[in-house]
């Protein structure tokens, strides 16, 4: 079993991805004073990038090989 | 305020409800239908990570601070994307050495190593301490909360540890596993991390839809408060700056890895690696859940509550004020889910560890307990279990009587995710890195507990008096470098990025220095390549260790520590699978399933005279491997020997054949030479004997051409002759010394009536004296007449000049044998050397001569030590040189 398969390889990049999505100066993008649908830019902005980074864990984890 | 018996009665409930799906897990696990083998209970297991911190602190943090509860959970997510590289690789590893804990899992990487356990331990215990506090002091809150305070009972908290320490010993050790499974613990943790994220999300709903009018609503009413709209927006103000975000984000990275309890639920409780698919994301989806109500909790619980709040306890206090007492019931259950879920995982977890890296490794080495002559030592070792989960619970107490009333939960938790980070380097390293050596990881891991105690537990101290402030402000003995919060003069940063900066930096410059300083012993080279190359190589493989023990022995061994029916049933279980030889590392593994590796290692060494695993040993199974290197390495040595043979062979063969074909050519071609002047002869004498009344002038001259040809006949002779003679070396060489000058007017002499009769001049250029030569007087005479009608011969008659020189240079005399002729082609000036061949002639196409002569020459001078060698362009002439070398004077001298 190879241990740096493709999988992990593209799990690995979504972890860089997610440390530059959480982390200056993408957070200062969202850090301002506006809403979406009434809530703040940026807890709406936490959430979705979040849940849209388990989404593709997900898919990465979950596709067939 | 809920009735006191309500309150009471109903956690007892819970958690007999509890203990019921434990024991149905564990009988089922025992007749071997585990109800936890299952990615989804394995996924909600390893939730346990949402402790009363999650339940009860997040939303006090992010009623101070906005976001400051995220980084928390976010980093968790960032690094189980990394998992299926990282953790991964450590199931495989732990699976293969049952590893039993942390401490072992480190202890084991580095050449199991008894002291390195231990100091792990140490650090485990004393770090997560505050976490444990976190958890009493989050039940007991919650509890009076609810409750109110119950007159007569004393400190809540105090009995809230007893009770759960009581409930932990009941649950985790009732007996003991070889793998050091708790089935039960699983599925009931699985079960309390449904019941917190469904109370949790119900009293987050209530909140939102029931209180205000929606998410919308809240943020709202947060952005027309002046004292609360900077939240909305909190980064640079009140959330902090960046940084600090950033950093808890990378400290909760390596806690989800390293705290003692996750270590447990994910490595030693995992029934199957696959399941870490469907936990790679179903996990973060769980964080993500119970955090989605956080902020409308903590916003509408500043709302709600004037300034000054508690607000750790808004999940609680807003259904209370609302008298949802229904729904403040079932918050509480979550929160008593939450925080047992994680104290009696985590007292497992260090209580395995005490008992199997601190304690039993000590107690083996004490001769005078005879451990080694006890029948079973299953009730030793579940005592020393049970009275470490007391300890623990205890210190935990006695830390949060100490330190912990002056922290709000989510700075008390942080305290423990910093401590278990120093575990990252030794771990992580030890994964990845195969120079990481013992002696680094115990440096690594102690100046960075070090520097944490310096840097966050006894600032925790200070701040509650147990330490005098000063030292907190002005740093030790009034030494401002020193101080705790700002050391070395870096201040501005908070506490937790401070402290994580000067650990990591302590942790792993040590880690990596003193590995670097240090070469590993056989033992630790040994476990590292086990561990590095984990998938590498089938399991079990490269087991150096030799030993002998009689199986009896080492029945008797395993019994002793886990009882006679195990024993029996592991010895039964190899002897369908494993092959006999293999026992001593069987057992092994089954001991150190129980009492971590180094204690098993301890333990092994008592009945199994081993050979121990000396350097030669190591260095004598590295030569076996680089015997083989050699072995292959002059393999390919011989193969290109071969190679080369048979190309010299393939060249020799091809020579063979031109040699054959030469000698066919010679045959034919000599045949040929002899046959025109023979034919010429036969046919002249034939007219001559029919035609007797020939007139005598035609006479004359037939007879005239039978002559000549009879001397060309004679003279072909002579040179095959010599060429035979030649190369079978039977030529009589008659040396002496010559004076070439005389050599060549002499032969000039005799050549001038061919000169004449072709109208070619022939001009000497002689210097007046030249040194003397040893050679053949007839065979140097037989070079220059070839080359002299050589020259002459392929001259045009009339215009013709040729030219010979001699001339003196350093070590030989040379003779130059100049023409103007028609030249000869480069492609043919050095075959005209071999036999038989001739330059064609440019004008005629025909060859005229034997093909002999040139090859004779070039034979008679190297056999007198010089050279014979054309120089020519084509249509400019030819010169044929030779030398001689010089008779050096002492020679000369001797001669004479």
């Amino acid at each position: 079993m190879e241990q740096f398969d493709v999988r992990g390889q593209r799990l690995a990049a979504l972890c860089l991805l997610g440390l530059v999505l959480f982390s200056y100066p993408v957070l200062a993008v969202f850090n301002v004073h506006a809403t979406i649908a009434g809530i703040p830019l940026l807890y709406v902005y936490f959430f979705v990038a979040w849940g849209a980074l388990i989404a593709l864990m997900a898919m990465v984890i979950e596709r067939p090989d | 305020m809920l009735e006191t018996w309500v309150v009471i009665f109903i956690p007892f409930a819970y958690l007999a409800l509890l203990f019921a799906i434990a024991y149905y897990a564990d009988q089922r696990a025992d007749a071997g239908r585990s109800v936890i083998n299952s990615p989804y209970i394995y996924s909600l297991s390893l939730a346990v990570y949402a402790t009363a911190w999650t339940f009860y602190g997040s939303v006090g943090r992010a009623a101070e601070n906005g976001v400051g509860f995220l980084p928390i959970y976010i980093g968790p997510t960032l690094m189980i994307a990394l998992w299926w590289v990282v953790m991964r690789k450590i199931l495989r590893i732990s699976k293969q050495n049952r590893i039993t804990s942390l401490a072992d899992f480190i202890a084991s990487r580095y050449g199991k190593s008894a002291l390195l356990g231990g100091v792990v331990t140490v650090i485990a215990v004393i770090g997560i301490l505050p976490y444990i506090s976190l958890q009493l002091k989050a039940v007991s809150a919650s509890f009076t909360t609810v409750a109110g305070a119950v007159p007569g009972v004393g400190d809540t908290a105090l009995w809230v540890a007893l009770f759960l320490a009581a409930f932990t010993i009941l649950f985790g050790t009732r007996h003991i596993d070889t793998a050091e499974h708790h089935e039960g613990m699983v599925a009931a943790i699985a079960f309390e991390s449904l019941v917190k994220l469904v109370a949790f999300v119900a009293v987050g709903a209530w909140v939102t839809w029931g209180l205000y009018n929606g998410f919308g609503d809240i943020f709202a009413r947060v952005a027309a408060e002046p004292a609360l709209s900077p939240m909305l927006a909190p980064f640079g103000g009140v959330g902090g700056d960046y940084s600090s975000w950033i950093w808890l984000t990378l400290l909760s990275m390596l806690a989800i890895m390293f705290l003692p309890r996750q270590f447990q639920v994910t490595v030693i409780e995992n029934k199957n690696e696959d399941h870490l698919r469907k936990a790679i994301w179903l996990f973060p989806l769980y964080m993500l859940a119970i955090n989605v109500f956080v902020l409308p909790i903590a916003f509408g619980g500043l709302l709600h509550f004037p300034a000054g709040a508690d607000a750790d306890s808004f999940v609680l206090t807003l259904p209370m004020s609302q008298k949802q007492e229904l729904l403040a019931l079932v918050v509480f259950i979550g929160g008593l889910s939450a925080a047992t879920g994680m104290v009696i995982v985590e007292t497992i977890a260090l209580s395995t560890m005490v008992c199997n890296d601190l304690v039993m490794p000590v107690l083996l080495r004490m001769r005078a307990l005879r451990l080694n002559q006890r029948r079973d030592l299953t009730g030793l070792l579940l005592g020393i279990r049970r009275g470490a989960i007391v300890l623990i619970l205890l210190l935990g107490y006695l830390y949060f009587k100490i330190a912990g009333e002056a922290y709000a939960l989510v700075s008390i938790g942080l305290i423990s995710f910093a401590a278990v980070a120093q575990f990252a380097p030794a771990a992580l390293g030890g994964l990845f890195w195969k120079g990481g050596t013992r002696r680094g990881a115990l440096a690594g891991l102690t100046a960075g507990f070090a520097v944490w105690c310096y840097t966050l537990l006894l600032p925790a101290f200070a701040r509650s008096a147990w330490l005098p402030i000063g030292f907190l402000e002005h740093g030790p003995f009034g030494i401002e470098l020193l101080k705790p919060v700002a050391l070395f003069g870096v201040g501005g940063l908070d506490q937790i990025t401070h402290a994580m900066i000067w650990s990591m930096v302590a942790n792993i410059g040590a880690y990596v220095a003193v590995s670097l300083l240090h070469a590993p012993s056989a033992e630790e080279h040994r476990q590292a390549t086990l561990f590095v190359d984990v998938f590498k190589r089938p399991a079990g493989g490269a087991r150096v260790r030799r030993g002998t023990a009689s199986a009896s022995d080492l029945f008797n061994l395993l019994a002793r520590f886990v009882g006679l029916a195990a024993a029996r049933e592991a010895f039964a279980e190899h002897a369908r699978g494993g092959n006999a030889a293999d026992l001593v590392h069987f057992v092994e593994n089954q001991l150190a399933g129980v009492i971590g590796a180094a204690s098993a290692h301890i333990m092994l060494a008592s009945v199994v005279t081993e050979e121990a695993l000396t350097l030669d040993e190591v260095r004598a199974v590295l030569d076996e491997a680089s015997q083989v290197v050699v072995y292959s390495h002059r393999l390919e040595q011989k193969s290109q020997e071969l190679e080369r043979a048979t190309q010299e062979l393939r060249a020799a063969n091809a020579r063979l054949t031109e040699l054959d074909r030469m000698k066919d050519e010679f045959v034919s071609t000599v045949s040929h030479e002899l046959r025109t002047p023979l034919t010429a002869i036969r046919s002249f004498t034939e007219i001559l004997h029919d035609n007797p009344q020939l007139p005598a002038a035609e006479r004359a001259r037939f007879l005239g051409i039978v002559i000549k040809e009879t001397q060309r006949l004679t003279r072909l002779i002579n040179q095959v002759l010599d060429v035979s003679r030649l190369e079978s070396g039977r030529v009589e060489w008659h040396e002496s010394l010559l004076d070439m000058r005389e050599v060549i007017e002499d032969t000039a002499a005799s050549t001038s009536q061919l000169f004449r009769e072709r109208d070619v001049k022939l001009e000497r250029q002689l210097p007046g004296r030249v040194p003397k030569v040893r050679a053949d007087l007839d065979r140097i005479v037989q070079v220059v007449v070839n080359l002299l009608s050589n020259a002459v011969k392929f001259i045009e008659p009339g215009r013709g000049r040729v030219q010979i020189t001699l001339a003196e240079e350093p070590g030989f005399l040379r003779v130059d044998v100049r023409d103007n002729g028609p030249g000869i082609s480069p492609a043919d000036q050095e075959v005209i050397f071999d036999k038989f061949r001739q330059a064609s002639d440019p004008l005629t196409g025909k060859t005229q001569g034997s093909g002999l002569g040139l090859y004779i020459s070039r034979r008679i001078i190297e056999h007198s030590g010089g050279r014979l060698w054309v120089t020519s362009r084509p249509g400019q002439g030819a010169c044929f040189s030779f030398t001689l070398p010089l008779v050096n004077e002492a020679a000369l001298g001797k001669a004479a």
